[in-house]
């Protein structure tokens, strides 16, 4: 096998267990096991805790792009009422470094800031005002360095240097080897040229996409506890709590075991609240540490738009080839992301947008080379879509494009190429199963009426307002893959009562997905229990298995399985139980509902209350740790192909636009997303994913642009960066599509992310078919399709000759 | 620079209860609420007035109360939160419907939501989707796209004017 690093086993279900035909609580519309909380107001977040001698924590953020600290000058701020304490780099009891891919991000900036927006020094008061009032006494003297906006000027020679070389740990994820060089990956397949050359007609383009901001609700925020056992609690909203253990342990300078942290109530994450939490909390446990009482970090809305992660923009270079009868023969592409100052998660990013590049088509030939580039800029991490977004928009745009060069419907086109199992994807990863692309774009066309409509608007329009409806297609591939496969594991531990009721702790996060719902729902499913008897508990990291992040739509089948493990062995303890109970061997025995039955005679049961009694009196092991890993996956740098991903969603969105010629706006009618996610475990709650993530997408293709002019971020708050409202929020049809995975929970594949990525895409061939102009740039502002009215020859209402 | 100045006592009512509590005068609403009251069911959001998370009722009418200050909510005005709607242990019937139906995901929002969605089916019963979209266009919501927000406020609104038709036959 090609590829690096150690070889894992493949993740397999116990052997009385393949995909089972669920009874009573899995595909079950169950209310949200925290929605009564929600609903009351009860429901606690980061800033909602309070402890006793609590202190507050403000931030003084770097004001420039790129400069040398000369000196940071402290005395006024400690002299201030109400100070407790006022901390930079040098007060670091342990490494100044937040460990993620590369380590190269600093908690505070030591000698040198890369970013508006770099922590500079940390100042710990008695209330919120005083840490405010004392944390602009903090002055700080700059020796400005040239800096570097742009992703093409920044891999110039003679550039400055953001980022200088330096290596990750072998196998993760990659390292930047040349200055501002995060990382540079290919995806080859076939001979290119070969396809180049027998194609009938070749498109090429230029796309550019915007960054995006997570705008979640909740504000980054921690509280670190000292506590008396010289134990750091930390507290807050986060994705992924390990990785804050890890840092908090590092920053701190104690072994892992004297930290433990608590997710609480996150108020949305969509990958905001992957990395950056990771600061947050070591700067809140660094105020604990010097102070040794509580200390709470909450960011303003101004600060955290400023200074925590948003989406990469991106520039790609695409080129296609078909030929005559749509056959897609050749892609060629260059993508470059912009990182910003430190690369977080950038070289992960790259990985999933370049192995995403080729979208879920039959290619021959494909070549794809990706760069992750520093910029003196805001540092980009995740955001649901991860990479794919980028890739995605310059792929659909492309394909409509080619679509009209060949006079081929772009549903025709995409049918036509469509993978289906036994294909390979452009990475030469042959699909062996749960391969439903083909259905989503039928059942999308026939929910939206696709066709009826291509065919109505295609006529003459009168008026400004002109309709058109587009497509957008994606295929996601879930889990971490070959390049996260290091930290790709989940545990969760099970406990039932001799009540028959049940808690189940596990390692990932809720933060509004509905992820401990859906893990009730399997364990009550797996232990025959009704789902009212299941509470699932967010984990401690003192108390379950590190888990991995809660990313990468991985939560149901990685935390399901893990549940599934440990439920599989407490059932066999009560299977015995039940055997001896109806006279029987424990393997003639299935549990049905709440019921343990004979198979040979359902007739012959017991109800699972008196099974879980009577083992609970025999003393039977009714606790169990269950444990995943994924699928194997691997993937070679150097041949540019692999398995990338253990398995892939699908998906098809229409979109129907109403474009005014005169002015440029554009307004989404209607908009069908089918999605092909395995199975659903909770509809209402795919559905909500895929409404929520389809809105985020329509606020990325229409409205959502951040303003930056060297290196500031002109509209930090919600007047000025405009996310949809609800009047905004357009006819929606979600559809789900089923083609279970043998690897996932009960088939289930994953939802968290698709339902935003192939949305702008979308729109942008909607307002092509309604107006005849081309958008190479998303958002779609008024401006941008006006211009490309103008440019494009496209002519408005008023400049027609009637 | 000037040490903080001394906390002023105040009675505010809030839920249907009279509060004493001592605050800053600076303090917003949202602060005092949060901060001095312990009520933190309210969210701040933006601190702006721009994404609708800390809204509050104020004699029945929506307020952002982060551009309000506390000291200009003691004059007897009724202050009603989140945890202000569920009566006798019983869920309001927004609160029934936001659980059953999905509007709740992160949740965050949610209390700006809920309290504003009372204040206008009080003044408008049955409205249409058009008028809801634009009652509840002042309160952001990231996660679900809204549609089961609407649909829940829908379901609420027929419920509430079940229960009131019911009402009325009893009498």
């Amino acid at each position: 096998m090609p590829g690096s690093g150690p070889t894992y086993p493949l993740a397999t279900m116990p052997p009385d267990d393949p995909t089972p035909t669920p009874t009573h609580t899995v595909g079950q519309r169950l209310e949200r096991l925290d929605a009564r909380a929600k609903v009351l107001g009860t429901a606690r977040y980061a800033d909602d805790l309070t402890f006793p001698g609590l202190l507050h924590l403000k931030v003084v953020f770097s004001t420039q792009p790129h400069a040398r600290v000369l000196a940071i000058r402290t005395d006024a701020a400690r002299r201030a009422p109400g100070v407790r304490a006022v901390l930079t780099a040098k007060d670091c009891p342990g490494e100044n470094l937040i460990p993620l891919v590369l380590p190269d991000l600093t908690l505070m900036a030591a000698d040198r800031v890369r970013f508006v927006g770099d922590p500079v020094a940390a100042v710990v008061a008695d209330t919120p005002e005083a840490a405010h009032d004392a944390a602009r006494l903090v002055e700080v003297d700059y020796e400005p360095l040239p800096a570097v906006f742009d992703v093409l000027e920044a891999l110039r020679p003679g550039a400055p240097v953001v980022a200088p070389p330096i290596s990750g740990p072998a196998g993760h994820g990659g390292a930047n080897t040349a200055p501002n060089l995060f990382n540079l990956l290919e995806v080859k397949k076939g001979d290119l040229a070969a396809g180049f050359e027998a194609a009938d007609v070749v498109v090429e383009q230029e796309y550019r996409t915007p960054y995006q901001a997570h705008a979640y609700l909740e504000t980054q925020g921690m509280t670190c506890v000292p506590e008396p056992d010289g134990v750091f609690a930390v507290y807050g909203c986060m994705q992924c709590p390990f990785y804050v253990h890890e840092a908090v342990a590092r920053v701190l300078g104690v072994p892992r075991h004297r930290v433990k942290v608590i997710q609480v109530g996150t108020g949305g994450g969509f990958g905001g609240k992957e990395d950056v939490p990771s600061i947050i909390a070591g700067l809140a446990a660094l105020g604990a540490w010097h102070t040794g009482r509580p200390v709470k970090l909450v960011l303003s809305r101004k600060e955290d738009f400023e200074t925590m992660s948003k989406r990469h923009p991106a520039l790609v270079r695409l080129k296609v080839g078909a030929k005559e009868d749509g056959t897609l023969t050749a892609l060629e592409e260059q993508l470059w992301l912009d990182g910003g100052a430190y690369a977080t998660l950038s070289p992960v990013v790259l990985y999933r947008a370049v192995t995403h590049a080729a979208g879920p088509y039959r290619w021959p030939a494909v070549h794809v080379t990706g760069h992750a580039v520093a910029t003196n800029k805001v540092p980009c991490g995740a955001f649901r879509g991860f990479g794919t977004l980028q890739v995605i928009f310059a792929l659909e745009s492309i394909l409509d494009e080619l679509a009209e060069r060949l006079g081929i419907d772009p549903l025709d086109l995409r049918l036509k190429n469509a993978v289906r199992v036994g294909d390979a994807l452009g990475t030469n990863q042959a699909l062996t199963e749960s391969v439903g692309f083909i259905e989503t774009l039928e059942r999308a066309a026939e929910v939206s009426g696709y066709r009826e409509k291509r065919e109505r608007y295609r006529t003459w329009q009168e008026g400004p307002k002109r309709r058109g409806v587009g497509l957008g297609c994606l295929l996601y591939g879930v889990g971490l893959g070959a390049k996260g496969k290091f930290i790709d594991r989940t545990g969760a531990h099970v406990q039932l009562y001799p009540d028959g009721s049940c808690a189940v702790s596990i390692g990932n996060a809720e933060m509004g997905q509905g992820l401990r719902t859906v893990i009730s729902q399997i364990a009550a499913e797996e232990l025959g229990l009704e789902f009212s008897k299941v509470q699932t508990f967010d984990g401690d990291t003192s108390r379950v298995p590190d888990s991995g992040p809660t990313v990468a739509s991985r939560a149901t089948v990685m935390a399901g399985n893990a549940v599934r493990d440990a439920c599989g062995q407490i059932r066999r303890e009560l299977r015995a139980e039940a055997g001896l109970m109806l006279g029987v061997e424990p393997d003639a025995l299935e549990v049905f509902q709440t019921w343990v039955r004979v198979k040979a005679a359902p007739e012959r049961r017991v109800a699972m209350n008196d099974v879980i009694a009577r083992a609970a009196h025999a003393r039977r092991a009714l606790t169990a740790s269950g444990f995943r890993l994924p699928a194997d996956t691997w993937w070679s740098d150097d041949e540019g192909q692999g398995k990338a991903y253990e398995v892939y969603t699908y998906a098809t969105n229409v979109c129907e636009v109403e474009v005014d010629v005169e002015t440029g706006e554009s307004r989404v009618i209607a908009l069908t997303a089918a999605h092909d996610i395995g199975r659903a475990i909770n509809p209402t709650l795919a559905e909500g994913q895929i409404e929520g993530g389809a809105l985020q997408g329509l606020g990325f293709a229409l409205t959502e642009e951040v303003h930056i002019d060297q290196g500031v971020i002109k509209n930090p708050r919600f007047a000025t960066y405009i996310i949809p409202t609800a009047m905004d929020s357009p006819e929606l049809k979600a559809v789900i599509v089923e083609h279970p995975y043998s690897g996932g929970p009960y088939g289930a594949k994953g939802i968290g992310e698709p339902p935003i990525m192939g949305i702008a895409p979308a729109v942008t061939n909607a307002i092509k078919a309604a107006t005849g102009a081309r958008l190479f740039e998303c958002p779609a502002t008024p401006e941008r399709v006006t211009e490309a009215m103008k440019a494009q020859g496209v002519a408005a209402r008023d400049e027609v000759a009637v | 620079m000037m040490d903080m100045p001394p906390k002023e006592l105040h009675t505010l009512r809030v839920n249907g209860e009279a509060l004493e509590v001592a605050f800053w005068p600076h303090r917003t609403l949202l602060e005092v609420l949060r901060e001095d009251a312990g009520l933190t069911g309210t969210k701040h959001g933006c601190e702006l007035g721009e994404c609708g998370a800390c809204a509050v009722l104020v004699d029945g009418k929506p307020v952002l109360s982060c551009l309000q200050l506390a000291v200009e909510c003691v004059g007897g005005q009724e202050v009603t939160t989140v945890e202000g709607l569920a009566q006798d242990n019983r869920l309001h019937p927004l609160q029934e419907a936001f659980a059953d139906l999905g509007g709740s995901q992160c949740g965050y929002c949610t209390p700006g939501f809920l309290v504003t969605a009372k204040a206008f089916l009080d003044e408008r019963p049955r409205p249409t989707r058009e008028e809801l979209k634009e009652a509840l266009s002042g309160n952001l919501c990231r996660c679900t796209g809204y549609l089961q927000i609407f649909e829940a406020v829908e379901q609420a609104a027929e419920r509430m004017a079940e229960a009131g038709r019911a009402e009325e036959q009893g009498r």
